[in-house]
């Protein structure tokens, strides 16, 4: 089981902003997660690799050579608040 | 008993510094880590961006082949093993300059393990281990506003993505740099190494180079005491500075009976005073787990063996054989290796001509001269022909040290041969018999000064030899112009 203290701290990591019913629900949803891999756990795989991604490929890479850039008016298209052709964030505490 | 308690004492007072060193290093590529857009430097902000560097959902990354055989590269030079499987990760933490939310880097399977640094530090050696090396993306660039300069105080951040996904390689060193003048020289003879590979350019002005600091002082026990991380000093004498406050600090607050907690530290150089730079709060959980949108990294013995073959000569070994093969001194030997391009000039000319003689001129009057116009070897007009034949025209007595010289200064300003300036501006050694009827005219013409030397007054001789070399306007051979003075003038 995990504990309300848990999902705080997690929920803290990723800045997210919980009411005490959704750490509630959260914690539930996160059991769920956690009984599956228990599930996994149970199961013989010292032979097999652990895997984190499907495909069997390995040094998937590019030359390095330059491709096109984003103009900078499109780089700065999605930012609420550009300023001096920087992106402009809040102060950070 | 008394004497006891005072041995305990002075144990206690014997502070020995732990230091372990973290440096982040701009690889040399052309483009950023996992995206085609360049590198670059003082360049417009964001003006060298894209879906992937910015961070836009759904944008994949693709790895740069170049920088993982810089990494490579930079491993065997270190001494490190590199590994035959490596996993990049992701890092995860909240910060402007990161808009993914999450750093790629590697962590529990690096590109390199284990290895070490020989740093020259005096007349002696200090070997640093290097736990690791790793590849992974630099961040934005934050431009605070407000006062400090840092983050505290600042009222907002204005981001610049330039930076963003620049290719960096961290290598972390085992905690056995003794003192902050040994760190200084590993950090500066990381630098020399890096830039002889051409792993990257490492200078610390233009942030290619960074580097932080772990900093603790070993319990009277001998154990390793609390550590504090000292963050970005950016430069060789920061690195010093900054730790050698921070020892002072801590020290201070051992003998006060305190504690060392440990923190995160900037160093101010205005101030010469370290502060506490990030709260507890920000506390290292980074939850890496493998970074899904790439594949592992797998290096085969042959892949590794094949850029060790094409790998440039270290410093180090260059350093060596120009001491055993020329029969440089090692501080000789170090000025021309500071600068492939000189060290490979050098090597033309002393295939030709003394290799003494050839270090002389080279890394003295030639590298004068690149120095003061700012021009690199490559861009000199003195080839190394050149440069043998000056050398030449000495050892046979053609012309003078001096007047070579001058020589010099003509053939870097024209591109002319030597032999050919020095028939046009006249500046061959005078001939023998021309010499003995130049001092003959000397003597004659300052009768009270040839007076003197005949009595014994060895002073004047220097005026004689001036007025001689007036008279060939510098181009005779003092040694032999002075033999002649005396010889005529003993009484
Ligand atoms: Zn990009």
């Amino acid at each position: 089981m995990i504990s309300e203290e848990q999902v705080r701290h997690v929920a803290s990591l990723a800045r997210l902003g919980l009411t005490e019913d959704e750490i509630k629900e959260m914690g539930g949803q996160l059991d769920a997660i956690l009984d599956s891999i228990e599930k996994i756990r149970e199961l013989d795989l010292a032979d097999t690799p652990p895997t984190a991604n499907p495909l069997n490929l390995s040094n998937v890479l590019r030359p390095d050579e330059p491709r096109p850039e984003l103009p900078r008016e499109e780089a700065l298209a999605p930012a609420p608040d550009p300023a001096d052709d920087l992106f402009a964030v809040p102060r950070i505490d | 008993m008394a004497e006891e308690n005072a041995l305990q004492t002075q144990e206690r007072r014997t502070y020995q510094a732990v230091i372990g060193l973290e440096f982040h290093v701009h690889l040399a590529t052309r483009t950023k880590m996992f995206c085609g857009c360049r590198v670059t430097y003082g360049e417009p902000p964001n003006t060298h961006t894209c879906p992937v560097c910015l961070g836009h959902p759904g944008a994949l990354p693709v790895a740069n082949e170049r920088a993982i055989e810089l990494g490579v590269m930079a491993g065997l030079a270190l001494n490190c093993d590199v590994s035959r499987r490596a996993v990049f990760a992701r890092k995860n933490y909240f910060y402007p300059d990161l808009p993914k939310g999450y750093q790629i880097s590697q962590f529990d399977e690096p590109i390199c393990l284990g290895g070490h640094l020989d740093v020259p530090l005096g007349d002696e050696t200090v070997r640093v281990g290097i736990t690791r090396l790793h590849l992974e993306e630099d961040a934005a660039k934050n431009v605070h506003v407000g006062t400090s300069g840092r983050m505290h105080g600042s009222v907002g951040s204005l981001v610049d993505f330039n930076r963003g996904g620049t290719p960096l390689m961290e290598i972390v060193t085992e905690p056995d740099i003794p003192s902050p003048e040994a760190a200084r020289a590993t950090a500066n003879h990381l630098k020399d190494i890096l830039r002889a590979i051409g792993v990257s350019e490492a200078d610390m002005e233009k942030g290619q180079l960074r580097c932080d600091a772990n900093v603790s002082i070993r319990n009277p026990d001998g154990s390793f005491g609390t550590k504090t991380e000292l963050k970005n000093m950016n430069s060789f004498r920061f690195v010093e500075k900054g730790i050698a406050r921070e020892l002072e600090r801590q020290q201070e607050i051992l003998e006060s009976g305190g504690r060392i907690e440990q923190t995160t530290l900037h160093y101010d150089p205005e101030t010469d005073e370290v502060h506490e730079l990030r709260s507890k709060e920000f506390a290292h959980d980074y939850r890496y787990f493998p970074e899904p949108d790439l594949l592992p990294l797998e290096l085969s013995g042959s892949y590794v063996r094949e850029i060790g073959d094409r790998m440039p000569e270290l410093p180090d070994a260059m350093r060596a054989r120009f001491v055993e093969h020329y029969g440089l001194s090692p501080y000789d030997a170090a000025v021309l290796i500071a600068d492939r391009g000189l060290a490979a000039f050098y090597e033309e000319v002393a295939a030709e001509a003394d290799p003494k003689q050839s270090s002389n001129w080279i890394s003295g009057d030639f590298r004068a001269l690149l120095n003061e116009s700012g021009t690199d070897v490559g861009g000199s007009r003195v080839t190394p022909g050149h440069m043998v034949e000056l050398i030449g025209l000495v050892g046979d007595g053609r012309v003078s040290r001096s007047a070579a010289r001058t020589v010099l200064d003509e053939v870097f300003k024209t591109g002319d041969r030597p032999a050919e300036v020095v028939e046009r501006e006249g500046l061959g050694s005078v001939e023998a018999d021309e010499l003995d009827g130049v001092v003959d005219g000397v003597i004659s013409s300052n009768p009270d000064e040839a007076e003197r030397v005949r009595n014994g007054d060895k002073k004047v001789v220097g005026f004689l030899m001036g007025q001689v070399m007036k008279a060939t306007r510098g181009n005779a051979d003092g040694g032999r112009a002075r033999e002649l003075l005396l010889q005529k003038l003993s009484s």
